[in-house]
């Protein structure tokens, strides 16, 4: 409550815990690539300040749903470890982490930033399935934008492996090919606290907030994912103001993707 | 089939490459890195903090906590399923054996000090490379050691003994069998030991002493490690 008290004044005299702007995200912002490429098809560990997320894809064959027998398939896993922070707990997932992990999903999955159909192998028997799984390795705020970059980068970074005659994976050889994408889509949470709106919270912002607003875009402005969080209302009036602001920053962090 | 040569050219004492790194995760009380060839290891202690249920506390000294855990895409072929499984489990406890022989918790009577390790690539000697960051990661949160623990396999590969075996090696169709141990190399005293496969006596002997002398390398490069962070702060 005294943090809420701290950190409400601070916003009314438009600064921050860090010395920040409401709008502005940590500085260094960094994405290095390939950091388990000798056991992931493709990998990458996000910086946003002392936040550090690393994500990995792994990709294996299985067979199609029976209603979308011309599609691969997409999984993506959050895994809030207990090593990345001291509220984070062991045990099965909370739902802070089941959250996380939808919320990424559905960024990636519902503008089909992946051809589906380029992961048929051959129709109602093999598919390619894609399986993201994103891990905090220092959890200090923010981590719905840094887990979205980090499973982008992860994906971006992705070769296949080579088939062998049978047609099974051979994880040792990999092939040039990067995944089929068609889309980036990129993730900016704005929060809000009181009558302000601020983007990249650091923990104790992010529990003094009263709401927040996860808004995916993709490169020509559409928005294709969105998801309000925390028990407070929001109006029209904040939607609007949320996704102008959302907007401009996620180009902030498109910009580092390579 | 006789193995003459190791596949990678290292001489049969020669460990892989290393890096070990001191205060890698901010938001625990101590935190390291340890890289060994492809095999990235992260540990990071929590704790000195309330145990309960309280059955568990000892009145006498702090318990010690270690999960082992290999992240999903970290393994050699499929995606590793999340979550503990008994291979996880038997890891987390050696490893715990391991460390604790060093470590004095007398000062923190029923309470418990957590150690998580967390794999993101692999390349076998995985709970050697998570006992070193892991000991260094003691180091770093300031606990009371004996010695740090350093931790490496010896191996017999087609019948030549050799020290750290990746997994090229232990996968060897001309048989091969890993040691992994750890010791405190001041007073050479093993808190770990295993073994897979099947060795004569005197290879066991010779497999064992190419580990020790490994961790005697890695001992280096541990203290290296916290003098690089420690050296630094006392400067300032």
């Amino acid at each position: 409550m005294i943090k809420k008290d701290y950190i409400k004044s601070l916003l009314d005299k438009g600064t921050r815990i860090d010395g920040r702007k409401p709008d502005q995200y940590r500085d260094p912002i960094s994405i290095e690539y390939g950091v388990s490429a000798k056991s992931a098809e493709g990998s990458a560990r996000v910086k946003i300040g002392d936040t550090e997320v690393i994500a990995g894809v792994k990709l294996d064959l299985g067979t199609p749903y029976s209603d979308r027998p011309d599609e691969g398939t997409i999984m993506v896993n959050v895994e809030l470890l207990p090593l990345s922070s001291p509220l984070f707990e062991s045990g099965p997932p909370s739902i802070d982490s089941i959250e996380l992990a939808r919320v990424t999903d559905r960024g990636i999955r519902e503008c089909h930033a992946i051809d589906f159909k380029k992961l048929c192998i051959k129709k109602g028997e093999k598919i390619w399935m894609v399986f993201v799984d994103i891990y905090p390795i220092n959890a200090d705020g923010n981590l719905f934008d840094a887990c979205a970059l980090a499973a982008m980068a992860a994906i971006k970074d992705a070769r296949f492996p080579k088939l062998d005659e049978d047609n099974n994976v051979d994880y040792k050889n990999r092939t040039d090919d990067p995944l089929p994408l068609s889309k980036t889509p990129i993730s900016c949470t704005v929060w809000k606290l009181g009558d302000k709106y601020l983007i990249d919270p650091l923990v104790d912002e992010e529990h003094a907030a009263d709401a927040r607003v996860t808004i995916v875009f993709i490169e020509n402005g559409q928005i294709c994912a969105m998801q309000k969080g925390k028990d407070s209302e929001i109006t029209g009036k904040d939607l609007k103001a949320m996704v102008e602001l959302a907007e401009i920053k996620q180009q902030e962090l498109r910009k580092q993707l390579k | 089939m006789k193995y003459t040569e190791r596949f990678d050219g290292r001489k049969p004492e020669e460990l892989r490459e290393m890096d070990a790194k001191v205060g890698v995760v901010k938001n625990a009380v101590g935190s390291a890195m340890f890289k060994i060839g492809k095999t990235v290891a992260i540990a990071a202690v929590y704790g000195p903090k309330d145990l309960f249920p309280k059955h568990l506390q000892n009145p006498k000294k702090g318990v010690l906590r270690c999960n082992y855990n290999m992240v999903a895409f970290s393994g050699a072929g499929d995606r590793v399923r999340p979550g503990p499984s008994r291979r996880s489990k038997e890891i987390s406890m050696v490893t715990k054996n391991a460390l604790e022989p060093a470590l004095d918790l007398s000062p923190f009577p029923k309470t418990v000090v957590d150690v998580f390790v967390e794999l993101i690539q692999t390349d076998a000697g995985t709970r050697c490379a998570g006992i070193c960051a892991a000991s260094l990661a003691l180091a770093d949160a300031g606990f009371k050691m004996k010695d740090l623990v350093c931790a490496v396999s010896g191996g017999v590969v087609g019948g030549m003994p050799v020290a750290d075996v990746d997994y090229a090696e232990e996968s060897f169709e001309g048989g091969s069998v890993d040691i992994p141990v750890a010791m405190m190399p001041r007073n050479g005293e093993i808190t770990l030991l295993q073994l897979d496969g099947e060795v004569s006596k005197e290879d066991l002997l010779k497999a064992v002493d190419l580990a020790k002398k490994g961790c005697q390398d890695i001992y280096e490069l541990q203290r290296k490690a916290l003098r690089e962070k420690y050296a630094k702060e006392e400067t300032k």
